[in-house]
Formats: C-alpha cells, sequence, structure tokens
C-alpha cells in the first residue's frame, strides 16, 4: 500500500508521519510538495499537521486553495482514505471535505500533553483495529482544536457515527468532546490528536499504532485478492 | 479604483474565548460598564476597477477566502477613490 504525506510550507509533522508509516507499518510512503498536481499511484492521503502558510487568516485557510488540494479532494471523492491530523484537520474543514470549523482553545492557550480518547466508532477504516468503546493515549498539540459546528450539523454527526474519537476529559472546548469526525462516506477523516507520535512504546506510547493499521488493513482486505 | 474596508467577526452564536478574556481583564479593571467584547479583524483591500461590480467581487472573495461563514460573519465598505 503507498500513501502520500502531503507537505506544505510550514508542515512540521511530516517526518513524523513518514516515520509511522516507513519504519512502524513497513508501508511505501512518499512526501508530495503541496504544488503536485497529480496524486496518481497513491492509495491513502495523508495531511500531517503544523503550521501551513504561517496559519495567515484562519489556520488551513491557505493551505486548501493550493494546487494539491483539487487532487485531494478527487482522491476523496474516489473513496481513497484521507486522513488529516492537527493542522490537516483544519485544513481538511476549511476545504469542506468535512463539516464544521476550529475555535481559539476554550483557555486561549496552546496545549500539548497526552489525552485519553475514547473509541467512539470501531467501524471504520480508521478504527477497526481499536474495540469499540476502548479508551488510548494519544497526545494533542494545537492553539486552535476548539470544534465546531451547528445543531444540524451536529445531529447529523451523531445519527451516521461521524463521531471516531472524542476526548474522555476535554481539553479545548470542544463541541460534544469531539477529537475526530470523518465524512458521511466514511473515508475522509480529519482529528486535532496526534497518532503518528504515538507509534513507539520507547517514545511514550504506541496507541497510534491501530489507525494506521486499521488503513492497511481495510485497504489490503478489499484490494488484495487472496490466493 | 476601490478601497475596501472589510470586517470579519465570530457569530453572534459562536462564543469567543478571546473576547470573553478581554472583558474579564477590563472588569478586573473597574470598567464594569464594559459588558461584552468581541473581538474580529479588519482588512483593508485596494480593488482595481475591472468589467466585473465591485461588490459582487468583494461579496466572492469574502465568501470563498476572507471569512469562514460557518463561524464568522462579514460585512463591508466600500469607497471609490478618485485619481489625484
Amino acid at each position: 500500500m503507498k500513501f502520500a504525506v502531503i507537505v506544505f510550507p510550514g508542515s512540521n509533522c511530516d517526518i513524523d508521519m513518514y516515520h509511522a508509516i516507513k519504519d512502524e507499518l513497513g508501508e511505501e510512503v512518499e512526501y508530495v510538495w503541496h504544488d503536485a498536481t497529480s496524486l496518481d499511484g497513491f492509495d491513502a492521503i495523508l495531511l500531517p499537521g503544523g503550521f501551513s502558510y504561517g496559519d495567515y487568516l484562519r489556520t488551513g485557510a491557505i493551505a486548501r486553495f493550493s494546487n494539491v488540494m483539487q487532487e485531494v479532494v478527487k482522491a476523496a471523492e474516489a473513496g481513497k482514505p484521507v486522513l488529516g491530523v492537527c493542522n490537516g484537520f483544519q485544513i481538511l474543514l476549511e476545504a469542506g471535505l468535512l463539516p464544521g470549523a476550529m475555535r481559539r482553545n476554550e483557555s486561549l492557550k496552546f496545549i500539548c500533553k497526552n489525552v485519553e480518547l475514547r473509541v467512539e466508532n470501531n467501524e471504520t477504516m480508521f478504527s477497526g483495529s481499536y474495540k469499540q468503546g476502548e479508551t488510548i493515549q494519544i497526545p494533542v498539540a494545537h492553539g486552535e482544536g476548539n470544534y465546531y459546528c451547528d445543531e444540524e450539523t451536529l445531529t447529523r454527526l451523531k445519527e451516521n457515527k461521524q463521531i471516531v474519537f472524542t476526548y474522555t476529559n476535554n481539553p479545548n472546548g470542544s463541541l460534544a468532546d469531539i477529537a475526530g469526525i470523518m465524512n458521511e462516506q466514511g473515508n475522509v477523516l480529519g482529528m486535532m490528536p496526534h497518532p503518528e507520535r504515538a507509534v513507539d512504546e520507547l517514545l511514550g506510547g504506541g496507541d497510534g499504532v491501530k489507525l494506521f493499521q486499521s488503513i492497511v488493513k481495510q485497504w489490503r482486505d478489499s484490494h488484495v485478492v487472496k490466493a | 479604483m476601490y478601497k475596501v474596508k472589510v470586517f470579519v467577526t465570530l457569530r453572534e452564536s459562536v462564543l469567543d474565548p478571546q473576547g470573553t478574556a478581554v472583558v474579564h481583564s477590563l472588569h478586573s479593571l473597574n470598567y464594569q460598564a464594559v459588558s461584552d467584547v468581541r473581538i474580529g479583524k479588519y482588512m483593508e483591500l485596494t480593488v482595481e476597477k475591472s468589467d466585473r461590480d465591485v461588490e459582487e467581487v468583494v461579496k466572492e472573495v469574502c465568501e470563498k477566502i476572507l471569512a469562514n461563514t460557518v463561524i464568522e460573519d462579514y460585512r463591508y465598505e466600500i469607497e471609490e477613490c478618485v485619481a489625484q
């Protein structure tokens, strides 16, 4: 399985993302610069964290107009897995691939710590290797992770089980403790916590590995013909 | 040429944590009369005359990028500049 890690000017979790795929999963992965005009040949797209375009105007607001985002939209429409973490999540929101928007953290502070998440839906291509209701430790590092959407959208997110991860102890004021949501089709996931920073017990925890394993397993099950 | 002022603020229904923090500071400075602060953005655009209606262009850029209409409202003032 071949992953693309999209690199914007100001991305800073791209190397962690690359490491998670290559060294922890042993899958193929390549960096793709923001002005690329094709994502042909990639099976999954990863939008890493960071401060793309210096977070000018709003987080993710400028990045969504870069060339590669048109290709990301196409990949999403084609049903390929698209994962946006932190700034990647913010970009997916600005691009309209996921509903809602981010506000400044309630405390106005940049929060950088391990948090506990609950797996709200394990019947997705991103969470299939977790148990339903399982709690996991994943770090967050953001100043604007306070998720917001209107009531109608929240109802829809709940009805369609699009809320994949919630905080057990809400650090930022997010509506309904939301840490990660997916689109209706279930192939685009955005989350503020960083699974790619939790792929090695030696470095503080490995609870993020299963997320990437879920993507690979789902892809193998549907693409690789069993002999 | 037009000078355009664009004001972007969080929607009434969206809590503004920055504004709330500023109100608390004002209260601690004994400005009890200030009951609410909403923090927003102010942008100045220079728009050249074209065959398109300037207001139409301004609305479009506000909707597309200057404001995120999920959480923000915008308003604008357009002023025509006469060449000196």
